[in-house]
């Protein structure tokens, strides 16, 4: 297992690279340089724009470029400074920008993912019926349905027809006048106690298994730790001064997360049936039925376990999908991201950001693929084994 | 020694070469290839869903027919200042209509408000209430089939351009995208994946890198990047979308299947007999693997559409007119919040990109379950 993470991370580091200068190579197909954004600039001088060729290295041979590039991408992160605001740094602004895709990206995977599987799982188990025909035809809807149109209808449903949400943005200004943390830092809390919940919640379930044998017992364990946790983060939230901004917070989350969810849970439905329906030809379907297993546990244990497998594999190639849909929500609902941060560099010519929003939703992808492959490792003994 | 080797002729017939060839080959296999394509249409038209995806196609295709036709036929006689009223980029200001100056106004087709009317008139002097004026039509103007001048099947957009022709033309940009994207994504990722499949080795494990990279690259922030650097047109965006897409998972899938033909003894028989690579690849492997192509066809078609009409939505492309562009207009106009009250400036636009997604789709998993026996329900 841990021979397989190895040479998986080694294969992701070096694609890094790949794509780190890949990235160098669509900077440097394009027409005339860098440095001829700004030749139709009257106001910059011939010597100024000398200086400017040589602080950005662009007299170097491309073969130093490429060099400097990787390097300044890979160890100091340094993606230079931004053009449309132009002191800040680059880094400075996409990091920013960064816990919120991440934040966005990963809650609706995990629920698309758990949702989607749990339906699948069940739909398939009544096959042709009136419930798994409205699911597939709601399912096939959702996944085709055009997703900008999709998410310009639910900004409009849930905040103009019903009013109980906000047009799209991060926080609602009127409640932060005169706050005295920044709504970064009140987000970066919540993110940490939400890993915080999680890693405990791990150690925990670890705990109980290694000590409990009875499978029921340990269930009903576990989702004791699970509640005590959640009870735990949520009174610390209750008695802190922060609370009205975390809600201000999520009030502003649902919309998007539900919206992204919507469709990915749509995506893996479809694939987990299919999955099952494949399983449930299988031999061993058979003779658990014949030993008189219980029709629940065939579904669960049996069927469900193995029908997981392609569920995961498809899941590596369903991630483009997230992450498209990731920027189109951040554009329609404002939410102020890596997607938003990329459209407004692009708009604004401000290529720099435009680069290093790529470079780091690159990055986050190439991630998701390194946990999805160890994902897949864990549930598939096969690939643990071979290494 | 001649009796042993001459056969005996009384007791069975002679085989004739002839008498195959006196049928040309194109006939035979054109016989051949009607009889197969009966077969699996018999396997096709068993599932519904597929029928279903095959009519939506049936109908865009119409559409997309219908917009030059009507153009040169019954919108034709729509000219005013120069231009055709119905033409995808007319604007606004071309149709101009006569209103009744009301003090409240409930059709605003038809009818004015003084101080509407005062700021278009030439004259200071606050209009009468009862006389007519000759003003623009109001835009985005809801539906209508007659009593003005030029009837809008489906409304006006913000500018005063005609939807339903804007939606006719729309369906012609996606056809022409869909094919581009289709044909080039999938002629590429066959012959990628036969390639990969047949000579193995290094060959193999650079092509499968390399699609294990695509695979990898975020494909719609990268042409969002592409669309801010160069002046993507519709022709270049579906080859760069087919390119991206047939060199990723399509590639890898292609070249599994690709894998399963190179093992059969056909193959083995076809090298024996002395057939180049080029030979052996085009007329024994890739003939295998087009079916499974032909079905991600489908597919490339579904994501191809997407990723335009969300790069037009986000108004990065530089394209005539298409569906997203029309979603673009009224979202950047403002209407997105008016939602059911001006319906048709999303809705025709956000329901067709969906259909014709789901057309192509529902016709890839019909044909899913004909190329793979394993999905069938008998």
């Amino acid at each position: 297992m841990l021979k397989y993470i190895a040479k998986r991370f080694g294969q992701i580091f070096i694609l890094f690279y790949v794509f780190l200068a890949l990235l160098f190579l669509l900077l440097d197909l394009q027409p005339g340089d860098i440095s001829q954004q700004f030749v139709g600039n009257p106001n910059i001088p011939p010597e100024a724009k000398e200086i400017m060729v040589r602080q950005l290295g662009l007299d170097q041979p491309k073969i130093v470029q490429l060099g400097n590039h990787l390097w300044n991408y890979s160890f100091g992160m340094d993606m230079g400074v931004s053009w449309a605001s132009y002191p800040r740094e680059v880094s400075e602004i996409l990091f920013t920008a960064l816990p919120r895709t991440v934040f966005l990206f990963l809650t609706a995977t995990i629920l698309s993912f758990w949702l989607g599987f749990y339906t699948g799982k069940l739909v398939a188990w009544r096959r042709g019926t009136l419930i798994e025909k409205t699911t597939m035809i709601t399912s096939i809807f959702f996944w085709t349905i055009f997703y900008p149109w999709f998410a310009i209808l639910m900004l409009w449903f849930t905040s103009s027809v019903l009013g109980w949400f906000p047009v799209g943005k991060f926080i609602s200004v009127e409640t932060w006048i005169g706050a005295p943390y920044t709504a970064q830092s009140v987000f970066m809390l919540m993110l940490g106690s939400m890993a915080l919940l999680s890693t405990l919640y791990g150690v925990a379930r670890y705990a109980i298994d290694r000590s409990v044998d009875d499978a029921k017992t340990r269930r009903s364990y576990h989702r004791i730790a699970l509640w005590s946790l959640v009870a735990l983060v949520l009174v610390l939230w209750g008695i802190n001064a922060r609370r009205t901004y975390a809600l201000d917070i999520i009030w502003h989350t649902i919309v998007p997360v539900l919206t992204l969810t919507l469709v990915n849970f749509a995506g893996t439905t479809l694939l987990t049936r299919s999955s099952m329906l494949e399983t449930l030809r299988e031999d061993y379907i058979l003779t658990a039925r014949a030993k008189g297993v219980p029709e629940s546990t065939i579904r669960d244990r049996h069927a469900a376990r193995n029908a997981m497998l392609p569920v995961t594999t498809s899941l590596v190639l369903q991630l483009a999908v997230v992450i498209a849909g990731g920027v189109i929500t951040e554009q329609i609902f404002s939410w102020p991201g890596l997607g938003r941060a990329l459209l407004g560099a692009i708009t604004a010519e401000d290529i720099p950001v435009a680069m290093g929003a790529l470079a780091l939703i690159g990055i986050l992808s190439l991630f998701a693929h390194l946990v999805a492959d160890i994902t897949y490792a864990f549930l598939d003994p096969r690939i643990r084994v071979q290494g | 020694m001649a009796d042993i080797l001459t056969p005996p002729t009384e007791e069975r017939e002679v085989f004739d070469p002839k008498t195959v060839i006196e049928e040309p080959l194109w006939r035979i296999r054109i016989r051949l290839g009607w009889r197969a394509f009966r077969k699996n249409w018999a396997l096709f038209s068993e599932n519904k869903m597929g029928i279903v995806g095959l009519l939506i196609i049936a109908l865009f295709g119409i559409m997309a027919l219908a917009h030059p036709v009507l153009m040169a036929t019954v919108w034709q006689e729509h000219q005013e200042g120069g231009k055709n009223v119905y033409d995808i980029r007319a604007g606004a200001d071309s149709i101009i209509v006569t209103k009744t100056i009301v003090e409240e106004v409930t059709d605003t087709l038809t009818e004015i408000s003084q101080i509407e009317a005062m700021f278009l008139g030439t004259g200071v002097n606050i209009p009468e209430i009862g006389d007519t004026i000759e003003a623009p039509l109001a835009n985005p103007a809801p539906p209508v089939l007659s009593g003005v001048p030029h009837p809008h099947i489906l409304g006006t957009d913000p500018f005063g351009g005609d939807v339903f022709s804007q939606l006719l033309f729309g369906a012609r940009a996606a056809f022409l995208l869909g094919a581009i994207a289709a044909l080039s994504s999938v002629a590429l990722a066959t012959l990628v994946g036969t390639i990969a499949a047949y000579f193995g080795g290094v060959i193999d494990t650079i092509l499968m890198r390399l699609a294990d990279l695509v695979i990898l690259i975020p494909l719609l922030p990268l042409l969002i990047v592409v669309s801010g650097f160069w002046n993507v047109e519709l022709t270049m965006l579906g080859i760069l979308i087919g390119v991206l897409g047939g060199l990723g998972g399509t590639a890898i899938i292609l070249k599994s299947q690709a894998l399963s033909v190179k093992v059969k003894p056909f193959i083995d028989a076809a090298r024996i007999a002395g057939g180049g690579h080029w030979r052996i690849i085009t007329r024994h492997i890739i003939p295998n693997v087009l079916p499974l192509s032909f079905l991600y066809m489908m597919f490339a078609v579904t994501g191809a559409i997407f990723t335009e009409a969300a790069l037009s939505f986000l108004g990065l492309l530089n394209i005539q007119q298409s569906w997203g562009i029309m979603i673009n207009i009224a979202h950047t106009q403002g209407y997105t919040l008016e939602g059911l009250k001006v319906w048709w400036l999303m809705f025709p636009a956000g329901m067709s990109i969906t259909l014709f997604s789901a057309g192509f789709f529902l016709v890839g998993r019909a044909m899913d379950e004909v190329v793979n026996p394993r999905l069938r329900k008998r």
